[in-house]
């Protein structure tokens, strides 16, 4: 019988990179999609690589991320079309300013240094800005990439490597058992068996979870994204704006620019999503509120994907409170793009390690609570 | 290539006896159209092209005359988008085959 | 939204006024949207007012079915509420929404007829994406609404009867038609398909235009493959290069025309949410629907082109039907009988397929695009990098291989390019064509100016 020293669960970024890492690391890994590797949240969010503005919990990762997303070509074979074009977020009134600088300090133990700007350096250094703003802060070495790149290279360079990719492979029910765990894939008889398991299902990973009886309540998000036709060079830095609402940014190179606000709308258990009208107009105007030289751009397309989201708006990353050798990372709530890569190092390092120098403090899944007992998680002793 | 420079691309008019002239626009220079003609046609008869294409070195002058392609949308000269093959030609108009300077 | 929201029909092209006809004559008063300033569609499009010729001069022998459809849609006009120049940009359950020129609009709706129409379906060729190359059906629209000819010396390059009707179009109107070149062999099959019999008047137009060229001394080429289009030092096109067996010649000449059949818009179809069918003599993904035009979506009809190509009178009768069946939906409504269109529709149905035999999509030679050729006109990409996607993902999914390349992410959203992309994927994925799938219609279906989206009226028509 084989046995498998890692199974994921989820081929998304954070479990395409899992299976790259686990496997540099010599172990025999299987992933399973469901779909194909990074066509939910990975492939469809706004693609924006960026440090500043996290909650301090998700800065270590964020850090590493960020090393990664440096060297993609050499870990991935090609850099995903990323671009370190800064990230600026913009201070509506002095209330942000002081949130901004506020933040500017947090990140400095981080490591992570970024510049405040006032009223009068926006209008100097970007003239494009419309509205007013009382000024903003900027994070030089963040940017973007190309979303739709970036999983479904890990997944290839993981293939490359030995791991065994299984898309359009749908797992209908994993336990835990003697030796580890056994996965139940739809139309196979067969279970797959491994040591270690690793729960990256994305808006479906508290589904997941709830398998092993770690109940914790994830929701889906459906961010609405627009694109425009190809302009001439604009927008420098991937724009956002404290208090949320419109982010934008400029595709480089190609030029199109990318923007987003507000959410359409998600079926998770019917795997569709589609942004709504009402919420692209309003993204339309704001858009055009934060640069007002895009009044005039064509609008292109609208979509949007199937997110989940956690009630504080972090994710769950770490070892299952309940299940040995089960761990869980899903639940990004729209911001897990830039962590990927560095997600399914630590994920790796957990698994076969038993640890990770990154630290994943304050996104336990058991800060949500104490785990439900173990009588709630299916035995082994299963019929497919 | 500048917009400037005609393609020298031949469409042919046919004879139309009540047919007005329409002074407009086009990168500063002045054209001469018939009431009735859109800009597609307009600007095909006269300069021969209507735009330069983003990603390689080329020039566009439309492609199915029936706003299915989308290949064909130019600028008026205060910015704004306008597509040729459904947009009829008017005096005075003031367009422009590439995007005009921000600001404009 | 209530059960007595005008029904909304999509386009008023024969189709759709041949629908609000038929709502009329039942006492309804429908909304009428289209995109174009007149009705008539592509077929029976309008000049101008300024740049009129006479009906016999525009349309042909059409001319007596352009004039018809003018007089009904007049006569209709006064019980429908006609929107001109109106963009259906999205539609949701329950709301349609709208660009103009002033900008966005909603309406409510229950019940829609969707008969957006069709356009050419093109297979590249080296040169094909700059200036003076046009399609087929666009060179017609040159003639017949804005008096005007692509070119001096035209080269007609494609495959299917609109070929030989612009040919000779052209002609008539005093172009000099250099050659047309025709991808299939027509005259091998035309004496055996008995399903051509069902055309009779159809077939009969058609034979006439294929004779009258080569009695004018047109060079009508057939089993043409079109290898380049060459220009000269300042671009302009300066002729056509092409092999027949293994014979290359050039033919001189100023402007091309390219069209292999039509294609149906099914952008909206998608964004309904129907449920799809791939018919595989028209190698499209179309709307699935039953005999008088009824989707998987209550209270959503489809005729015309828009549904499967089966040409203008088709288009009329198919109208008629889906609001018909429409009718008899309405519990309370009168519904009159439908047997005999449908039988009309079917017999019809069974000549295009014996024409669609008789000019098949190119799809070999799609496939066979050389490496440079540009496929995606929008974002240049080649079939090189189409089919390195392919090989290198493993994927053959179109959505897939438009995420990693952009095919299909330009100003088109695929709608130029997706019949030869797709040829192109299933060749290279060695699949069939209909696993490649279709490029899914997204909102906004054709660019809007952000500005119009952000200057919303907030009312309704």
């Amino acid at each position: 019988m084989t046995s498998f020293d890692v199974a994921i669960i989820g081929g998304g970024l954070a479990g395409c990179s899992a299976a790259l890492h686990a496997r540099r690391r010599g172990a025999s890994v299987i992933l399973f999609e469901r779909g194909r590797c990074g066509a939910q949240a990975s492939g469809v969010n706004y693609g924006g690589v960026r440090q500043q503005g996290r909650h301090p919990a998700e800065l270590p990762l964020a850090r590493r991320s960020r090393a990664m997303w440096e060297r993609l070509v050499d870990l991935i074979g090609q850099d995903c079309e990323f671009s370190a074009t800064g990230h600026l977020k913009l201070a509506r009134n002095d209330a942000d300013m002081a949130d901004l600088v506020a933040h500017q300090q947090m990140v400095s133990s981080f490591g992570l240094s970024l510049e405040i700007l006032d009223r009068s350096d926006l209008r100097r250094r970007y003239p494009y800005l419309g509205q007013d703003f009382a000024g903003g802060s900027l994070c030089a070495e963040d940017g973007q990439a190309n979303p739709r790149l970036v999983a479904p290279a890990f997944a290839r360079c993981a293939r490359e490597k030995g791991a065994v990719i299984r898309e359009q492979c749908s797992i209908k029910l994993a336990v835990a058992d003697r030796n580890g765990f056994q996965l139940f894939a739809a139309g196979e008889d067969a279970p797959v068996h491994a040591r270690r398991l690793i729960n990256t299902a994305g808006a479906w990973g508290a589904g997941v979870a709830k398998w092993f009886g770690d109940i914790v309540r994830e929701e889906v998000m459906a961010p609405n994204m627009c694109v425009t036709e190809p302009i001439a060079p604009l927008v420098g830095p991937n724009l956002g704006i404290c208090g949320g609402g419109i982010y934008v940014r400029q595709a480089t190179g190609h030029g199109s620019v990318i923007f987003g606000s507000g959410l359409g709308t998600a079926d998770r258990d019917a795997l569709r999503a589609r942004p709504l009208a009402d919420v692209t107009m309003e993204a339309a105007s704001a858009a055009i509120k934060m640069v007002p030289a895009l009044a005039n751009v064509l609008l292109v397309r609208s979509w949007t994907g199937i997110e989940g989201r956690m009630p504080d708006g972090l994710p769950v990353i770490g070892a299952s409170p309940s299940t040995p050798n089960l761990f869980h990372a899903f639940g990004f709530s729209g911001h897990g793009f830039q962590l990927g890569p560095a997600v399914g190092a630590v994920l790796a390092e957990l698994s076969l390690e038993g640890g990770s120098p990154t630290s994943l403090d304050g996104l336990s899944m058991t800060r949500f609570g104490e785990p439900k007992s173990n009588s709630a998680a299916p035995v082994a002793a299963v019929r497919t | 290539m500048r917009s400037r420079d005609r393609t020298a691309f031949s469409l042919k008019r046919l004879e139309i006896a009540a047919s007005a002239p329409v002074e407009f626009l086009v990168d500063g220079r002045k054209v001469t159209a018939r009431k009735g003609e859109t800009l597609l046609t307009a600007l095909n008869a006269d300069l021969g092209h209507v735009r330069n294409f983003e990603f390689l070195e080329e020039r566009r002058s439309g492609f199915c005359w029936m706003g299915a392609c989308q290949d064909c949308w130019l600028w008026t000269s205060s910015g704004e988008r306008i597509r040729a093959c459904t947009s009829l030609v008017e005096t005075n108009d003031s367009l422009s085959t590439s995007a005009p300077e921000a600001g404009a | 939204m209530s059960a007595t929201d005008p029904v909304i029909i999509v386009g008023a092209g024969p189709a759709g006024v041949s629908a609000a006809g038929a709502l009329v004559e039942a006492g309804q008063k429908p909304i009428l949207i289209d995109e174009g300033m007149f009705p008539g569609g592509q077929i029976f499009r309008r000049a101008p007012a300024p740049l009129a010729r006479s009906g016999k001069d525009t349309y042909g022998f059409e001319a007596t079915r352009a004039h018809a459809l003018g007089e009904h849609f007049a006569a209709i006009l006064p019980s429908i509420t006609y929107y001109p120049e109106t963009l259906i940009w999205g539609i949701e359950p329950g709301t349609i929404h709208l660009a103009r020129k002033d900008g966005a609009l909603r309406q409510p709706w229950t019940r829609l007829i969707v008969a957006p129409g069709a356009m050419d379906r093109i297979v590249p060729v080296k040169g094909w994406t700059g200036p003076g190359v046009f399609t087929i059906g666009g060179a017609q629209i040159a003639l017949k609404a804005q008096a005007s000819l692509i070119g001096g010396e035209v080269v007609f390059v494609g495959s299917g009867p609109l070929l030989y009707l612009v040919a000779y179009q052209y002609a008539r109107a005093g172009a000099r038609v250099v050659a047309v070149l025709e991808h299939a062999d027509p005259f091998r099959h035309v004496s055996a398909m008995a399903g051509l019999v069902a055309g009779g008047r159809i077939l009969a137009k058609g034979l006439y235009y294929m004779a009258w060229l080569r009695a004018h001394g047109i060079v009508v080429e057939t089993r043409a493959e079109p290898t380049e289009i060459l220009r000269n030092r300042n671009g302009r096109v300066s002729g056509v290069r092409f092999l027949k067996g293994t014979r290359e010649t050039t033919l001189t000449c100023d402007a091309v025309g390219i069209g292999y059949g039509l294609k149906s818009e099914t952008q909206l179809a998608d964004l309904l949410g129907v449920d799809f069918i791939f018919d595989r003599q028209h190698r499209q993904w179309l709307p699935k629907t039953d005999a008088d035009g009824r989707s998987s979506v209550k209270g959503v009809y489809f005729a015309g082109d828009g549904l499967a190509i089966r040409g203008s009178e088709v288009a009329e009768m198919t109208g008629e039907l889906a609001a018909r069946a429409l009718l008899a939906d309405e519990a309370s409504a009168y519904a009159p009988p439908v047997s005999g269109l449908r039988q009309r529709v079917a017999r019809m149905d069974e000549f295009r397929r014996a024409l669609d035999g008789v000019f098949p999509f190119p799809s070999r030679m799609a496939s066979m695009s050389p490496d440079d050729t540009v496929i995606c006109r929008c974002e240049g990409l080649t079939a090189g990098s189409l089919r390195e996607a392919v090989t290198t993902s493993g994927e053959c999914d179109i959505n897939r291989i438009k995420a990693f390349t952009r095919l299909g992410m330009g100003r088109c959203q695929g709608r130029v390019c997706a019949p030869m992309a797709a040829e192109l994927i299933a060749a290279q994925a060695a699949v069939d064509i209909a696993a490649v799938g279709r490029i899914r219609g997204q909102a906004p279906v054709k660019p809007v100016p952000l500005t119009a989206l952000a200057r919303r009226t907030h009312d309704q028509l």
